[in-house]
């Protein structure tokens, strides 16, 4: 009965059904309803950003200011450049982890002895499962006085004077973009790695046959072979391009790189928590949101005209 | 690295050897042998990079705070002790810090996995009635949030905040882990379950009995994902409970020593009161950030294969 509808729309909504699957049915609510409240009722709360909200107040009666606060954010100039900081840094680690993963995962494939091939594997997705409070620990101790990083520049006569590199603005981004490389770039092969093995071997034999060389090889073969899963993984990623600016800024930033190194969610967390301006706060987060999703959107329509694989 | 891409370009025409492109190189072999030797010497200097910080702060954690101070301990360390290791083990927030990372991961793991499991089951049922519906309501929620401060003000007005229940409610289900149990599920063959149903089956014994025992390995990498989530989550201690002394965790006790040079040496000299120590922020701090990292490097060569086929299954697209 319900067997034809099954392959496109589901079974029919019937009361037969709704009673067999009685058990489902409850559960699922269980699911809407924790789903609900944790996921949709902070929706809710973007209110707030139209409103001039005091705790003792609350949603109800708060005084509505309308578009306010909106108008504060972007004549702030300090929003501003946190918005720049969070849009440079999120780009800068596309770019580069992504680049970094593709280029580690096809030199890794290169080498045939799974001896060799294993352990730097296994070491190399090691920092991914470290939490940035030690990588950013370990990163500060290394490019501290007494550092390694010092002491090589020094050592090789490359610098007089020890770097006082979380003093410097304009190495900051540099920075950051160092620590999520050398968190991730393992991590971040795996995809590829993966996608790379599920090539068919005899494409390969075949351009042996024709006399492909090894950058033939991966120009024709390899990268072709794992374009889909790079474009989905760009799409995916570009929808966290906001979101890949905060526990690393949190933690390395300090007075004299702050304006390089303040990105949104700070931002909504010095207004929002310090200040106690659950208004402003909001109406930064709800700017982030917004952004996020226009950004993926147009990601995945990009794709979808260019005819490529895509998220959704 | 550009001596890498440079050698590969080289090899276009040493491999190629015969038919098309003409060769450059009147040894194919050694050609090729230079690749590999660049190659090598790449992924030696990529491990090194990735392994001499964890080395270094190891060698630090183990050597004399002072001696220390002096700069020059690397791999090993110059003199040895175990000292800095007795005064944080001493730091009552630590110990308390690590009982409480160590709940939230079980605990946390144990509800994660029994919820995402659960609604994974019913999303995968392809009679189910309301499945696309189901589906889409947790697909949504992993693009869409309320940004942190109505999630804030939404734990406060539940009660969460300032309590240990903050870290293993809130994120119990998640569109993305829940999609990745669904996708294994959905590859496993059909006739199982008919046959259980014939049998007088009903979807609570199927999915205890049937699929649960089969996803067994996809159940390990999710818990796995959770467990490391929860080990190294410091900002939910923050941001909630920051006020709750008794509900912070080792992340967070390890933050504030890393931040706080000063206090630190208040603490430890009030651990160790009437000794005089040879230790130093440093190296106290080294020990911190080993005994915090230790969990995850100790089990990890045992269950990295369950991470792989995580992030494996995790790619492909909804």
């Amino acid at each position: 009965m319900a067997g034809e509808n099954t392959k496109k729309k589901g079974p029919a909504f019937t009361k037969k059904e709704f009673i067999k699957q009685k058990v489902l049915v409850i559960w699922a609510a269980v699911f809407v309803v924790y789903g609900f409240i944790f996921y949709y009722l902070p929706l809710v709360g973007w209110v707030m950003a139209f409103q001039n909200y005091k705790n003792k107040t609350g949603f109800f009666h708060s005084k509505w200011v309308g578009l306010t606060k909106f108008k504060f954010l972007f004549s702030d100039a300090t929003f501003l450049r946190v918005i720049r900081n969070t849009f440079c840094m999120g780009a800068l680690n596309l770019v580069f982890t992504t680049l970094m993963a593709v280029v580690f995962a096809i030199l890794l494939n290169e080498i045939r002895n799974s001896k060799i091939k294993k352990p730097i594997q296994t070491i190399s997705y090691l920092p991914h499962f470290l939490s940035w409070i030690i990588v950013t620990g370990i990163l500060n101790d290394a490019l501290s006085s007494t550092g390694i990083v010092n002491e090589l520049l020094k050592n090789s006569g490359l610098v007089k004077d020890t770097v006082p590199f979380f003093s410097i603005p304009w190495l900051f981004w540099p920075i950051v973009t160092f620590a999520h490389l050398w968190k991730e770039t393992g991590w971040n092969a795996i995809i590829y790695l993966s996608a790379i093995t599920s090539i068919d071997p005899s494409l390969y034999e075949a351009a042996a046959i024709d006399g492909a060389g090894r950058w033939d090889k991966i120009k024709h073969i390899t990268l072709p072979g794992i374009k889909s899963t790079f474009i989905v993984l760009l799409i995916m990623n570009m929808g966290n391009l906001l979101n890949a600016g905060f526990e690393v800024q949190y933690l390395l930033g300090n007075g004299l790189v702050k304006s390089v190194s303040d990105t949104i969610d700070i931002y909504v967390l010095t207004w929002g928590i310090s200040q106690n301006d659950y208004s402003l706060g909001t109406a930064a987060g709800i700017f982030k949101s917004v952004v996020s999703i226009v950004i993926i959107l147009l990601a995945n329509g990009a794709a979808k005209r260019a005819g490529e694989e895509r998220l959704f | 690295m550009e001596e890498n891409n440079m050698n590969v370009e080289n090899n276009v025409s040493a491999d190629s050897g015969k038919v098309k492109i003409p060769a450059k190189h009147k040894n194919p072999k050694a050609a090729d042998l230079a690749f590999h030797i660049c190659n090598g010497i790449f992924m030696f200097l990529f491990c090194i990079v990735t392994l001499y910080p964890v080395v270094n702060t190891l060698a630090i954690s183990f050597n004399d705070g002072v001696d220390a101070m002096r700069g020059g301990v690397h791999i090993i360390p110059r003199l040895f002790t175990t000292e800095n290791y007795e005064i944080v083990f001493a730091l009552k927030n630590i110990g308390r810090g690590a009982l409480i990372s160590v709940l939230r991961t079980v605990i946390g793991t144990l509800l994660a996995l029994a919820a995402n499991a659960l609604l994974a089951f019913i999303v995968s049922q392809k009679k189910f009635i309301f499945r696309s519906q189901l589906s889409l309501f947790w697909v949504i929620t992993m693009y869409v949030n309320g940004g942190m401060i109505p999630v804030m003000i939404l734990y406060k007005n539940l009660h969460l905040t300032n309590s240990f229940w903050v870290y293993v409610i809130p994120g119990m289900v998640s569109g993305f882990n829940m999609l990745v149990m669904r996708t294994y599920m959905e590859g496993l063959p059909e006739a199982l379950q008919e046959a259980a149903q014939i049998d007088g089956a009903g979807y609570m014994k199927i999915f205890l009995n049937v699929i649960s025992p089969l996803c067994k390995p996809i159940y390990a990498t999710v818990a796995l994902f959770v467990a490391v989530g929860q080990w190294n989550s410091w900002f939910d201690t923050m941001l909630y409970n920051r006020m709750a002394d008794q509900y912070t965790t080792l992340q967070y006790e390890l933050m504030k020593m890393l931040s706080a040079v000063t206090s630190l040496k208040g603490n430890a000299s009030a651990a160790t009161s009437g000794q005089t120590v040879n230790i130093t922020p440093i190296s106290v701090r080294a020990a911190a950030t080993i005994i915090t990292m230790a969990p995850i490097v100790a089990l990890y060569p045992f269950l990295q294969r369950y991470f792989v086929t995580g992030m494996t299954i995790g790619g492909v697209k909804e």
